[in-house]
């Protein structure tokens, strides 16, 4: 067993826990965040991205141990109360989702791919930097429009700021 | 139109709580001391279990139980059904081994179960189940359909000789003999359609709880038909019945045919939670998912088709060997028979038909239907044929379709389908202006300037949805019907809840079927909510698949609105001393015309439930349900085109263009619409580039995660120009004809079409992987 603390979404936490416990576990069934999803067992389909210290890391190929100290973002803590992130209102806005599986894990990804990237995002990149990320529902076509619609929502955002 | 009514794109309503992390899947919910199952798995394709040592396993820490594959045969749990009865040309039933829910004696395919640890985490029920001892006694294995009939083959089931299952045939073949003896040219080919893995990305899942007091069970399951879950989990596994027995499908992250069936994971969730007396949770993961989930397609054919001197075609012959895997699922039979050659007419007059399907047994995972289920099939093999057969007539791949497409409807196709509806040449043409084929020629001999093979490939699809008449199909063998129910429940305060017995697991049901609703009463989308996917909600419904969501459940809610608006109209007449004919509704008021004496709909189903004045004799309530049964399939068709540029160096394939114009009939959300083209054109398109389930010769599937199994990425798949062409559906109220699987029966034989015409050698199977490519590059050369 291993006593961790860590912040997830503002909060810290703490336990003991198994020393094999993945990231996605301990958020799932520790702290009940359902929203981050598992959808292999290869690392392939991103269904589990979170941020840890403002990075898209993949929960389920990292262990809990690892993120010890660090500060965790789930899809739960990406809206600002009832306001949400420009990212989750573009994935709406232009039906970026089907059974909302992947969903999250897209949502964390592209997150991280805007602010990567900053305003200077073409679809091409789009595509080739959710390589990581696979949805069954949608084709991409809809999940593309959305990252590229949030990515100037978020540049107009910071522009404001 | 209204703002929300039928024709616009309304928003969904499920996605505040989807893009939120708020959504509820099976595996999300926990129960009181619940505990968790892990499966033993054989790793052999096919073997004797000569026995199960538990002992070990039930000292490691947190182990509940062990329960074995001879246990459940014990407690008289039944096998797992078929539920279409198909009969051979001699007239004989399908011939079918016994399937039970874990394998007590024989398994037949990697990852079957033969026993299951209940523990208090997962990961305990893990690591005992590495430490129970099975002894396999290994039996040779086949897997290949060809190899499986060969004399000598291994032998799945005795009830199976042969391994055949059933030979099966369609159409009139005197007749088909005689188109072809008439016949001017005669174009044959082989076909492989390739076999493939679902993978809806969440892992099917089940929790089931028992109470004692009630000797209730409550099963929570990854469904896309709960109703036909609780049915046959009570009538034919006797797990209890249908009264002491809730089946609850939440949120579903995604079907496609494989969410469809019952499977054993279930059945023996519900079985060990009375057993341990505890609830159980077993969620698969995706190696598991690749291993058990029903795989579709699968198919080996033959065809040859017979054009007279003026390329009309006089007939087709299809022979096509359809792989079943190790056991019959729950709708395998229908899938390759009355799901594919019932449409092997395509959208052409052909004047006779004759197919012939033998469906074998292998040791590989069940198969049954994957999104389009039979017609994928029959589409691929229809539109390569007419591709193939165009280069060899030396016409025009466009205009030979043209010349054969069906133009007078109805149409009697030799196949059993009634065509009701369609306007071919409307798609057609609006697929060839948006990509401007005109103009293909000089873009090819650009490409070839620049190095590259540059190609151009057409389908022309069509498929039967709207499963289905239920009358006709328990004519075919069908052993339920195909119906669907709705009831509208208007709330005192005029809020309405519409319960259906589709299901949504993407689909959008939420905000359409509200949608129905705001176009007939006129209330907001807002004050409407879609109760599904609960057996204690809904009484019964048949469930979501075939692209019959919105063609008859959504026509089951039309008619209860109807219901609705009736007796709302009387009592609105009433209250307003006004005669029910003079009653209309305008945004969610009634009003009587011509005056501007009104009543708006909260005060209408507030009176209804007070009863203080309500006309003579009229019970009080609004409320009412239907029972929607459709008369014929629908019949979606469209064409797609697909301009592909090929690297000669590396047989890498490009897409420069990818066009589809569907007619779907009436669009109810056109942004929801199109939606579920997108994503059913990546399924087509995947299995055209990309994906296969592979097995090697003792039963191993050698792709079975997503590091060998190649899932469509965002960078594999284009962005896609949609068009829409409309002829509304005579069939039923809404004149909606389903849009679900269209993409996946029509993408990849387009993309094939294109490769093909690129290469200049049309010897290409699918996965048209680059390493494929470049060989059919080179012995095409
Ligand atoms: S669950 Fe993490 S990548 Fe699939
Ligand atoms: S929306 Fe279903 S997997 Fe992406």
């Amino acid at each position: 067993m291993t006593a961790i603390s860590l912040t997830v979404n503002g909060k810290v936490v703490s336990g003991n826990v198994e020393d094999r416990t993945l990231l996605v576990h301990f958020l799932r069934d520790h702290l009940n965040l359902t929203g981050t999803h598992v959808g292999c067992d290869t690392s392939q389909c991103g269904a589990c991205v979170v941020h840890v210290d403002g990075r898209a890391v993949k929960s389920c190929t990292t262990l809990v141990g690892q993120v010890d100290g660090a500060s965790v973002t789930t899809i739960e803590g990406l809206s600002q109360g009832d306001q949400l992130h420009p990212m989750q209102a573009a994935f709406r806005d232009n039906h970026g989702l089907q059974c909302g599986y992947c969903t999250p894990g897209m949502i964390m990804s592209a997150v991280d791919i805007v602010q990567r990237h900053g305003g200077k995002l073409d679809e091409a990149t789009v595509r080739h930097e959710l390589e990581g990320n696979i949805c069954r529902c949608t084709g991409y076509h809809n999940i593309v429009k959305s990252v590229l619609d949030a990515a100037g929502r978020m540049s107009t955002a910071q522009a404001a700021e | 139109m209204g703002v929300e009514g039928i024709g616009a794109s309304v928003l969904r309503k499920e996605d505040r709580r989807f893009t939120t992390g708020k959504g509820r899947y099976v595996d999300d919910i926990k129960l009181q001391g619940m505990t968790h199952a892990h499966f033993v798995r054989s790793p052999h394709g096919h073997a004797k279990v000569k026995g199960i040592d538990s002992s070990a396993a039930l000292k490691m820490p947190g182990v509940v139980a062990v329960l074995t594959g001879q246990q459940i045969v014990d407690d008289k749990v039944g096998n797992l059904i078929c539920g279409w009865a198909v009969h051979s040309k001699d007239g004989t039933p399908m011939k079918m081994g016994a399937w039970p829910a874990m394998a007590p004696e024989v398994v037949r395919f990697v990852g079957q179960a033969v026993a299951v640890v209940i523990a208090e985490t997962k990961n305990q029920a893990r690591d005992a189940a590495e430490a129970v001892q099975v002894d396999y006694e290994e039996l040779p294995a086949v897997t290949n359909v060809k190899a499986a009939i060969a004399a000598g083959a291994p032998q799945l089931h005795p009830e199976a000789p042969n391994n055949i299952v059933y030979d099966w045939e369609l159409g009139d073949q005197a007749a088909t003999n005689d188109a072809f003896a008439k016949a001017a040219n005669v174009v044959k080919m082989d076909l492989v359609n390739n076999r493939l893995a679902p993978n809806a990305m969440e892992p099917r899942a089940a929790l089931a709880q028992y109470d004692e007091a009630e000797e209730h069970f409550t099963l929570y399951t990854t469904s896309q038909n709960p109703h036909v879950a609780r049915l046959v989990l009570s009538a034919f596994y006797n797990i209890a019945p249908e009264h002491k027995l809730r089946v609850i499908a939440p949120d579903v992250g995604g079907g496609f045919g494989s969410k469809i069936f019952i499977y054993p994971e279930e059945m023996v969730a519900l079985w060990a939670s009375k057993k341990v007396n505890r609830p159980v949770k077993w969620t698969g993961d995706r190696t598991e998912a690749f291993l058990t989930d029903a795989h579709g397609r699968d198919h080996v054919s033959h065809a040859e088709m017979a054009f007279d001197k003026d390329n009309k075609i006089l007939g087709l012959r299809v022979k096509t060997l359809a792989n079943f895997g190790a056991y019959m699922s729950l709708f395998s039979s229908s899938v390759p028979t009355y799901l594919y050659a019932t449409l092997l007419s395509g959208q052409y007059n052909i004047p006779a038909i004759y197919a012939e399907v033998m469906g074998v047994y292998t040791n590989t995972s069940p198969v049954d239907a994957y999104r389009g289920a039979g017609r994928p099939e029959a589409s691929y093999l229809i539109e390569r044929m007419m591709e193939t057969s165009a280069r060899q007539l030396k016409v025009d791949p466009a205009e030979l379709r043209r010349k054969n497409f069906v133009t007078v409807f109805p149409h009697q196709t030799p196949v059993i389908m009634a065509y009701d509806i369609g306007d071919f040449n409307a798609s057609l043409d609006a697929a060839l202006k948006s990509v401007d084929y005109a103009g293909f020629p000089a873009r090819k001999a650009k490409a070839k300037a620049e190095g590259k093979l540059r190609g151009i490939g057409f389908s022309c699809y069509i498929e039967a949805c709207g499963i289905a008449p239920s009358k006709a199909v328990g004519s075919l063998g069908a052993g339920v019907g195909l119906w669907e129910s709705a009831e509208i429940r208007v709330n005192p305060v005029g809020t309405i809840e519409v319960l259906t017995g589709s299901h949504s697991h993407g689909q959008g049901h939420e905000t359409t079927f509200c949608q129905l609703v705001a176009e007939r009463l006129g209330v907001p989308v807002s004050q409407v909510s879609v109760v599904h996917g609960d057996t204690d909600k809904v009484q019964f419904g048949m469930g979501t698949y075939g692209s019959r969501s919105l063609a008859v459940g959504g026509s089951a809610i039309v008619k209860a609105l109807e219901k609705v608006e009736a007796k709302a109209k009387k009592i609105a007449a009433h209250q307003l001393e006004a005669s029910e004919s003079d009653i209309v509704i305008e945004n969610g008021e009634f009003k009587v015309t011509g005056t501007d004496k009104s009543i708006a709909l909260p005060m209408v189903a507030l009176a209804a439930y007070t009863a203080h004045n309500l006309p003579d004799g009229m019970e009080p309530g609004l409320k009412e349900s239907a029972f929607y049964d459709p008369s014929n399939f629908t019949f979606p068709a469209g064409t797609y085109i697909c301009e592909i540029e090929v690297d000669p160096g590396t047989g890498k394939t490009e897409f420069v263009n990818f066009v589809a114009a569907d007619d779907f009939g009436r669009l109810i959300n056109p942004m929801i619409v199109e939606g579920q083209v997108h994503g059913g054109l990546t399924q087509g398109i995947g299995q055209a580039l990309l994906e296969g389930a592979v097995y090697d010769g003792n039963g191993q599937l050698i792709t079975a995660s997503f590091m060998d199994y190649a899932m469509p990425r965002a960078d594999d798949v284009p962005s896609y120009k949609l068009q829409h062409t409309t002829t509304l559906c005579p069939g039923n109220p809404l004149g909606v004809k389903g849009c679900g699987e269209a993409g996946a029966i029509g993408a990849s034989a387009a993309v094939i079409n294109a490769i093909t015409d690129a290469i200049g050698n049309n010897s290409l199977e699918m996965p048209a992987t680059p390493d494929r490519v470049w060989h059919a590059i080179r012995a095409g050369a």
